[in-house]
């Protein structure tokens, strides 16, 4: 596997009921690089990490995983090539049972044999890494949002997965939390020498960090580039993006009948 | 005027349908059993959950039961003379019917309705999505050491029900009414049989665990995650553990004691 690209995303299709989710996207995720994911809310992109760790499975199109095509493996051989992904979620699904030592030590009590010692030793040093070692003995609903999803990172990152999936990682957050899941993200990635995805719409934060951008909307990839050919891009679906702009090719609207109609009932029957 | 038998179809196929998926999922639920032998501290946290923690109410409720039961079987023997026989009237009554019976809806109350809600969160809360995302499969982590302890749970809840209830009866029987003590006791030890009654009992309150556990993982693991669809999801427990708990009975008794 001398090949540089861990994943490969080919001519992907997949959809709910009639509304497409995904129309054809082929992406490519280079080894220790960050790889980010843009796109307007609804478009897919939880799907589409849902897609890369096997819970959902595409329409038509391959997802191939470091040499394995996911959609084709079995459901033992899925949860091996799983230990190697880490996904922290959107809402960052904490257990509500266990503290939240015991959260970070949960992937690691369960694949590994360690000495409840070492267990403790991994344990400190990756909540030490999110600046929450301090919070270890506290239960989730102790925690704000913004450190529930630090805990989350600590223990999507425990057992040094080599991909990393981050979903909306700075939803929610202050300034300041998010230039610290700004850098966590960036130091994580280069010190442990993983490889990162992440979604978002926070433009100015990934730009900052991505070594590569696509854009996709409405189940297409629109636009991608390095943040620098981005940004000087003439593609007005680029530029509608990057600058936040409410009007443009990109609609902010779920597809709907037209409004007129729908106010006065005419759309009915 | 077909409405009405098209309707009737659909919903027949429809709850068929159900059946095969709960049955392909207890399937898988059963084979994570086997590995949780050697990880019996799972099992052992939820034994505490699910039967510990249902001790309370079904005590309570049995010694009401008992107590009651006394009461009134009292005035009935009274009128022909036979009391003595109270001890054995009441053990046998709690022992086939009422221990089982009424712990398997106390249980589908109690502990039913809380294992459902708690899967049915983990999943909306995308906790059990997480697990999977983690290489843990959640049925067998999650689901699996739940429901065998609510296996384990229901034959030791009933007979502490059937144990406290007697102890109702004598409470009131012998404590209240004036039964002889003596004839209390060696009248129910002489006709309750152990294979016939207890054994009997016993197998009752294990099938009905099976299906009240069975019902409570799947509709949790089967839930919207919403809290629409938790809290429809914990009703339906409850509503369909306490007919399959009726319906199993008659079926049950039938077999058990019809012969005899
Ligand atoms: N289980 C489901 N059944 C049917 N439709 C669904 C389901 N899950 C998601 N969708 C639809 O798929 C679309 C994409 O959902 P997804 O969560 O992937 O979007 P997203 O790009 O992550 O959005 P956001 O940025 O808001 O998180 C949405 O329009 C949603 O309506
Ligand atoms: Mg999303």
């Amino acid at each position: 596997m001398s090949s540089n690209v861990l994943l490969t995303i080919k001519g992907l299709h997949f959809s709910y009921g009639r509304r497409a989710i995904a129309d054809g996207i082929d992406i490519e995720v280079e080894r220790g690089k960050i790889t980010t994911i843009m796109g307007p809310s609804g478009t897919g992109k939880t799907t589409l990490l849902r897609m890369i760790g096997g819970q959902v499975a595409p329409h038509r199109g391959d997802i191939v995983f470091d040499g394995e095509s996911i959609p084709a493996l079995g459901k033992a051989q899925l949860l091996e090539t799983r230990k190697s992904m880490g996904l922290l979620f959107q809402a960052s699904a904490l257990f509500t049972g266990l503290s939240v030592y015991d959260n970070v030590a949960f992937p690691i009590r369960e694949h590994t044999k360690l000495s409840e010692r070492m267990v403790r030793h991994l344990v400190l040093s990756k909540l030490e890494a999110v600046g929450l070692r301090g919070a270890a003995e506290l239960m989730p609903a102790e925690l704000s949002g913004g450190m529930a999803r630090r805990v989350a990172l600590a223990r999507a990152v425990a057992l040094d997965p080599r991909l990393m999936m981050y979903d909306e990682p700075f939803v929610g957050q202050d300034p300041i939390t998010m230039g610290v899941i700004t850098r966590l993200i960036k130091l994580l990635n280069d010190s442990l020498g993983l490889t990162s995805i992440i979604v978002s719409h926070d433009v100015h934060e990934v730009m900052a960090i991505s070594d590569y951008v696509y854009l996709i909307s409405a189940g297409k990839v629109i636009a991608s580039g390095t943040p620098q050919q981005l940004q000087q891009s003439d593609s007005p679906w680029a530029q509608q993006f990057l600058r936040a702009e409410p009007d443009g090719p990109v609609s902010f609207q779920y597809p709907a009948l037209d409004y007129k109609k729908d106010l006065f009932g005419l759309a009915k029957s | 005027m077909f409405e009405p038998i098209r309707l009737i179809g659909e919903a027949a196929l429809r709850a068929l349908a159900r059946l095969g998926q709960a049955t392909l999922f207890i399937v898988q639920v059963i084979a994570g059993i086997p590995p949780l032998l050697r990880r019996f501290s799972l099992v052992i946290t939820q034994l505490y959950e699910v039967g510990v923690l249902s001790i309370a109410i079904i005590a309570v409720s049995a010694l009401a039961v008992g107590m009651v039961l006394g009461l009134q079987m009292f005035y009935t023997l009274r009128d022909f003379g036979s009391e003595q026989i109270l001890g054995q009237v009441v053990a046998l009554s709690l022992v086939r019917e009422l221990g089982p019976v009424l712990t398997g809806l106390l249980f589908a109350g109690r502990a039913g309705s809380a294992l459902t809600a708690e899967i049915g969160l983990m999943k909306a809360t995308e906790q059990l999505s997480s697990m999977e995302m983690m290489a843990v499969d959640p049925i067998k982590r999650v689901v699996a050491p739940r429901f065998l302890a609510g296996i384990l749970s229901m034959p030791l809840l009933a007979a502490m029900f059937s144990a406290v209830g007697i102890i109702g009866g004598y409470l009131v029987g012998v404590g209240m009414l004036g039964v002889d003590s003596g004839a209390f006791w060696s009248l129910m030890q002489a006709n309750v049989d152990f294979y016939d009654d207890i054994l009997n009992g016993m197998i009752k309150s294990l099938v009905f665990g099976i299906i009240i556990t069975w019902i409570a993982v799947f509709e949790g693991y089967d839930a919207k995650p919403t809290a629409e669809g938790v809290s429809r999801a914990t009703m339906r427990t409850v509503v369909h553990s306490a007919f399959a708990v009726l319906a199993f009975d008659f079926i049950l008794t039938a077999l058990m004691f019809g012969g005899s």
